[in-house]
């Protein structure tokens, strides 16, 4: 899960990391009020969940309360990659004398977890890892040593940071390696953290992603579930516990298993190319253990999304043999029956491994309208595209 | 021959009283596996019905080795405890640690895998996967036995249903070994592990490799693989159709930026001479047509 910068800067805060908290608007009225309080020039601040705001338009300076409005409203509403600016973070500006980049992440390549330093930081760190890889110091950090004062003066040194501000600086990234460890990130980011012309350590901008398998240590980080910005049906099928990605084609997908799912919009992709490229509507994974009931959730949500066109059903019985899985689509079908608000679609369904002969009959002698049986998945996303295509 | 896991392994379930380690420990026995013990902490000395025999339950995995000389364990400790269920085989010197469990968070993962490289003893095989079969030989996880059969083949695959669907498609041909090595970002056996392992088997004629979207591992499977392997490779890769940024089902399976895509994974792969399926049933043609 990828917090708001005003989000990570509050943990930072927590964790004794020198920041400016700063105050969250959603109107320029009150974007206005924010920088009368501060009383001094402000940065407003685009609070979206991508990188390169500044250049896109969404940081601006603001030497006063009226340019602070204008600043918010130009900024608010604003479409940042495919993200409208709803919210604005108004932070007092600080006088920067350098700017710095540091971060924590997985390193899934070495299996551990990596640090990062430059004293090139600011907008265009990702050029400098590009351009003058040289610039940005990579320090592996043993998960079970982890970062003490004299590992975080090593990151600090390899980086380049000035021998006036080495300690502080060191003191900030030991202090950022307790938090990723306290709030389970996978990513901990500060760029920049400048340096002042007083010469204090404040982290400017803030980027954090959580672990969200460690949710369960963290339950204040309900919070944090953005279900504003999230798809009504990814919300749905989450509140039944149900794995479920919203795509923009126009073939429902259910399957069984991430990596079959996956696989099976892949191959509705690749079948649809003959039908002016069809493309899935969704990734749902219901599981291995397919129930009826689940079965009916899955169906019910995609039946929900009225840009599909044509739903496939692709299970690959293993554990729940097909017999199993096919009760499921029958009794799943024989609820939603009963649902009025859904308008039915064609289902094409594939069902091979265990008991599979068995599954086909069950499907077979139910004699459902709509649903047509297909032998192999390649075949099955050919009929699914061809159906949502609208071709006979 | 098989990799990792043969008729001589000697299994124990660590969360065998649970609802899932109980399942699963029946299917395992059933499938021919020696399950050899149990080991629930505050359960030692009790014994549990499973598919008809009278396993042993221990206190710890010490314990469960010493008195039976198990070689083996398989996790499916719920993500809370799962830590300290894989530390404490770690230290109890287990050659063969399966973790089933889904949801551990990373942190704890990273934690010990770095622990199991400091002792040295221990492959881990896992976290979030099927586990590993040897068909006829033994199973250790919860791949379904009866879809396929013994054979010639490898099958090194992150994904848990891909890796069935191919078993089932190869089933007349067969495999010495399948593992899924699970989709979580951080896993203790990776594609090249096992690569490794069967190019060294004599009984495995050809390899197949199922990857997916996020992090680069089948990139350097790829330069692995023009290094070092000498048989048969055919690879597929699920998520071209993934969008950036979405996690698809699998913790470890996001396209960040232009990196982890499913594209540039296929593209690797096919540089190195490995024919790569557009989808499950064309890699499995694409295999019968290498060992022809």
């Amino acid at each position: 899960m990828d917090l708001y910068e005003y989000q990570a800067k509050e943990l930072f805060a927590l964790n004794q990391i020198s920041t400016q908290v700063g105050k969250v608007v959603t109107t320029a009225i009150d974007a206005k009020k924010a920088a009368q309080e501060f009383n001094k020039p402000v940065v407003v601040k685009a609070q979206v969940k991508t990188g390169g705001r500044g250049k896109a338009g969404g940081v601006k300076l603001a030497t006063n309360p009226d340019e602070a409005f204008e600043k918010a409203n130009n900024i608010l509403g604003l479409d940042i990659k495919g993200h409208i600016v709803k919210k604005v973070l108004i932070t007092p500006a600080e006088d920067i004398k350098e700017e710095y980049y540091v971060s924590f992440l997985l390193d899934r390549t070495n299996r551990t977890f990596l640090a990062m330093a430059s004293v090139a930081g600011g907008m265009d760190i990702e050029e400098v890892a590009v351009k003058t890889p040289e610039k940005l110091a990579k320090i592996s950090i043993n998960p079970i040593t982890g970062v003490d004062k004299t590992k975080a003066t090593e990151i600090a040194q390899k980086a380049g940071i000035p021998s006036e501000v080495l300690n502080p600086v060191a003191e900030l990234i030991e202090k950022m390696w307790k938090a990723f460890i306290q709030i389970d990130a996978t990513l901990i980011e500060i760029n920049p953290l400048v340096r002042t012309n007083d010469d204090r350590i404040v982290a400017l901008d803030g980027k954090v992603t959580l672990d969200d398998n460690a949710l369960f240590r963290h339950p204040d980080f309900e919070k944090y579930i953005d279900t504003a910005n999230v798809d009504p049906l990814e919300t749905r099928a989450k509140e039944k516990d149900l794995n479920y990605v919203k795509l923009d084609g126009s073939v429902g997908i259910i399957g069984n298993g991430a990596g079959l799912v996956m696989s099976t919009l892949d191959v509705v992709a690749y079948a649809g190319e003959k039908f002016g490229n069809v493309k899935p509507a969704n990734f749902l994974d219901i599981g291995g253990g397919a129930s009826a009931q689940v079965m009916a959730d899955g169906l019910g949500i995609i039946l929900s999304d009225p840009s599909v066109k044509s739903v496939f059903v692709n299970v690959f019985g293993g554990i729940t043999a097909c017999d199993a899985v096919a009760n499921g689509i029958v009794q799943a079908l024989e609820i939603l029956k009963s649902d009025s608000t859904i308008k039915p679609r064609p289902i094409v369904v594939r069902l091979d491994g265990n008991n599979a002969q068995e599954g086909l009959r069950i499907l077979k002698s139910a004699n459902i309208e709509n649903v047509e049986i297909v032998d192999t998945m390649d075949n099955a996303a050919a009929k699914a595209a061809q159906l949502a295509a609208g071709v006979k | 021959m098989a990799i990792f896991l043969d008729q001589s392994s000697k299994v124990i379930v660590q969360g065998m009283t649970g609802a899932e380690g109980k399942k699963h420990s029946e299917r395992m026995i059933k499938s021919g596996t020696q399950i050899v013990a149990g080991v629930t902490p505050g359960k030692g000395g009790q014994t549990l019905e499973v598919a008809g025999k009278n396993i042993p339950i221990f206190n710890s995995v010490k314990e469960a080795m010493d008195q039976t000389g198990a070689n083996v364990s398989v996790v499916f400790v719920p993500p809370k405890f799962a830590k300290a269920a894989v530390i404490e085989a770690v230290d109890a010197f287990m050659p063969l640690v399966v973790v089933i469990t889904e949801g551990i968070p990373v942190h704890d993962t990273a934690n010990f895998f770095a622990h199991s490289q400091k002792v040295g003893k221990t492959r881990i095989i896992g976290p979030n996967c099927p586990g590993i079969i040897s068909p006829s030989l033994s199973n250790a996880g919860i791949i379904p036995a009866d879809i396929t059969n013994k054979g010639i083949i490898g099958l090194v695959s992150k994904s848990g249903t891909l890796t069935y669907q191919m078993m089932y498609e190869l089933r007349d041909l067969g495999f010495t070994t399948a593992i899924g090595i699970g989709g979580d970002p951080i896993i203790g056996t990776t594609h090249i592990d096992a690569l490794r392992e069967f190019e060294k088997d004599p009984d495995t004629k050809a390899i197949v490799m199922i990857g997916e979207i996020g992090g680069d591992a089948e990139e350097r499977a790829a330069d692995f693989i023009k290094e070092n392997i000498t048989k048969p490779v055919v690879a597929y890769v699920a998520g071209f159709t993934a969008p950036e940024g979405k996690t698809m089902g699998h913790a470890g399976a996001i396209v960040s930026g232009s990196s982890g895509t499913a594209e540039a994974k296929k593209i690797a792969l096919e540089k190195v001479g490995v024919k790569v399926g557009k989808t499950p049933s064309e890699t499995a043609l694409l295999l019968r047509a290498a060992i022809k």
